[in-house]
């Protein structure tokens, strides 16, 4: 009787449209891609789409509006907003890729250790709880102004900054999952604890991280905008769209272009981030979407 | 008892005031089916977890195979986990959503460093048929079954390192009732094949009774009687077990019917555990506790009235 009621059960298909399917179903999720894409094409592609270097000055043209010569016209110095725009970027979605990796990683080790061990969370959470008591901006300024401008200390200073907002999550998702059923099941087979870490828990949580991961991009990216802004970003042998942005504040009034530019390709990169994180997190758990 | 696989002596747990269980002791031979029975709240499942370790008892030991549990470090509690099992009353929350049938039962074999990964494969398709499942379920996942058929699993998973011990905690009470029958007379006929020796966990006396060769029953954190299944069945001693038989449907009602609810274990009463609910309560039950006594051989019963 049972082979029989297995056998009909085992044909029948198995679960339509995966999380995946979902999201690209979702017409606001395949804008966002689209964007970040281009984005991205455009800032490893700069080289190529531009000749004219992102430093170089040229006294002879400054403040030029957009022309065929300089499609976004040229900054106080004269230089190529389109190719300060490519090169800006480069910089700006590099540190936010780095940061992104590095403060998820290292949250995610922490979170799980922190969660599991609870003796380990005491003090590890008791070190979040001070550094959480800083706003994260003045706690950038101080690494940054301690380490010294460079895109090695922003990436530092802003991974440092984003550890702890995900750390939180990820710890908070363990201490719920840890007394699932299925945790003790592995522990009674006398499963290792790595491995209850590594196969049973980080799975579990990869959804969540996935949706906190687009967040963390983007505070990333306007993090470096306005550390550079105020002049502890990415140095002067470095542009990144937030030092353009900072370059350009005394002509906003006579020259929109300078300011327009590398602002929309800013805003472009961090909505699209953020209606990335909402749709994952809908298509995740359709629970969700629902509402 | 000198071939006892697991005897267990002084057991207690308590969480901060609650006395989950308290000074609970019994032996399981070799082979041999014990159940423990009681109400919820009773500390059954409780005291499952503390024989395998799972909840590390206030006090107690636990000599399974020779050595005490309770001693043992981490790693070795870890390694001596290959001779004793569990199988759960949550047929789905207990198997990893995540992982392939094929992984979920090759696991225990794996963590333990039985074989090597086509060994694995081989035996976990010997287990599938052992359970009664098709071969055509090992690239599954658990969410594609039954509640009956993720307790197949289960116990494929709990026999794959083929321990001495299983310790099921209501294996069946999560299941329809049809289902209930197969999946038990599954756990008997692969316990007498494999000379298992199960610890049977459950609040269903029909259940234990046709499962078990020994029962003790619990009430409050304690064991107030135990013995051999057929002279509990026939002449219960102690006037809970006698309630609890007789609570159950289909059966001569002689007594008074239990009233009220199992008191809180974080308050317990003075004397007898019991008294607050026996019908058969007098004065030196209310601030003396009965000690376990035997009544014959192989039968206690921790009740005053059983001394005369």
């Amino acid at each position: 009787m049972t082979m029989a009621a297995t056998d009909a059960m085992l044909d029948t298909p198995p679960t339509p449209a995966g999380p995946w399917r979902r999201l690209l179903r979702n017409r606001t999720a395949v804008f966002a891609i689209s964007v970040l894409a281009a984005l991205a094409v455009l800032a490893l592609a700069a080289p190529y789409l531009t000749n004219a270097q992102p430093l170089r000055i040229s006294p002879g043209i400054r403040l030029k509006p957009p022309r065929p010569q300089n499609w976004f016209g040229t900054d106080h110095l004269g230089r190529d907003m389109f190719a300060l725009v490519l090169f800006g970027g480069r910089t700006s979605l590099l540190v936010g890729l780095l940061v992104t990796l590095i403060s998820m990683s290292v949250a995610i080790t922490l979170g799980l250790v922190a969660g599991f061990y609870r003796r380990v969370d005491m003090v590890l959470m008791r070190l979040v709880d001070g550094l959480m008591a800083f706003p994260s901006i003045v706690l950038a300024t101080a690494a940054a102004g301690y380490l010294g401008p460079s895109v090695t200390t922003v990436i530092v200073a802003l991974s440092i900054v984003l550890i702890a907002p995900v750390l939180r999550v990820v710890r908070g998702q363990i201490l719920v999952l840890r007394e699932l059923p299925m945790i003790e099941a592995a522990r009674a087979v006398g499963v290792p604890d790595r491995r209850i870490l590594a196969r049973y828990l980080l799975p579990a949580i990869m959804s969540p991280l996935l949706v906190q991961a687009s967040f963390i991009f983007s505070a990333a990216v306007l993090g470096e905008a306005a550390l550079s802004f105020v002049g502890l970003g990415v140095g002067a042998r470095d542009v990144s769209w937030g030092s353009a942005l900072a370059e350009a504040r005394n002509y906003i009034q006579n020259a929109w272009w300078i300011v327009v530019f590398p602002g929309a390709a800013l805003v472009l990169t961090i909505l699209s981030l953020n209606l990335l994180g909402d749709a994952l997190r809908d298509s995740l758990d359709p629970r969700l979407a629902r509402r | 008892m000198t071939d006892a696989l697991l005897d267990v002596a002084g057991l207690s747990k308590s969480f901060h005031q609650v006395h989950a269980v308290r000074d609970v002791g019994f032996t399981i031979g070799r082979g041999e089916t014990f159940g423990i029975v009681g109400e919820s709240g009773s500390g059954k499942s409780t005291t499952a977890r503390l024989v395998l370790r799972l909840v590390e008892p206030t006090r107690g030991v636990i000599r399974f195979r020779g050595q005490d549990l309770a001693t043992l470090s981490k790693e070795a509690l870890r390694r001596e986990r290959r001779h004793m099992q569990m199988i759960f009353q949550d047929p789905f929350g207990s198997l990893n959503g995540r992982m392939t049938i094929e992984q979920l039962i090759a696991e225990p074999m794996e963590v333990h460093h039985i074989g090597d990964s086509v060994e694995r494969r081989r035996r976990v398709g010997q287990l599938l048929a052992e359970v009664g499942l098709p071969e055509a379920a090992r690239h599954r996942f658990p969410h594609e079954f039954s509640g009956g058929q993720r307790q197949r699993i289960a116990i494929a998973r709990a026999l794959a390192t083929e321990p001495q011990l299983i310790v099921a905690d209501e294996p069946v009470s999560a299941l329809d009732v049809s289902v209930q029958a197969q999946v038990l007379n599954l756990l008997l006929d692969l316990q007498q094949r494999h000379g298992l020796a199960l610890l049977f966990i459950s609040h269903d006396l029909r259940v234990v009774e046709f499962m078990c060769d020994r029962i003790a029953v619990m009430y409050l954190g304690t064991v107030v009687e135990e013995g051999p299944k057929a002279e509990i069945y026939a002449e219960p001693r102690h006037p809970y077990t006698r309630a609890l038989l007789e609570s159950a449907p289909g059966r001569a009602r002689k007594g008074a019917p239990l009233k009220g609810d199992i008191p809180s274990a974080a308050n317990l009463p003075t004397g007898c555990v019991f008294q607050s609910r026996c019908p058969r309560a007098f004065d030196r039950c209310t601030h003396e506790a009965p000690q376990p006594r035997a009544v014959a051989p192989s039968h206690r019963v921790a009740c005053h009235l059983a001394e005369e």
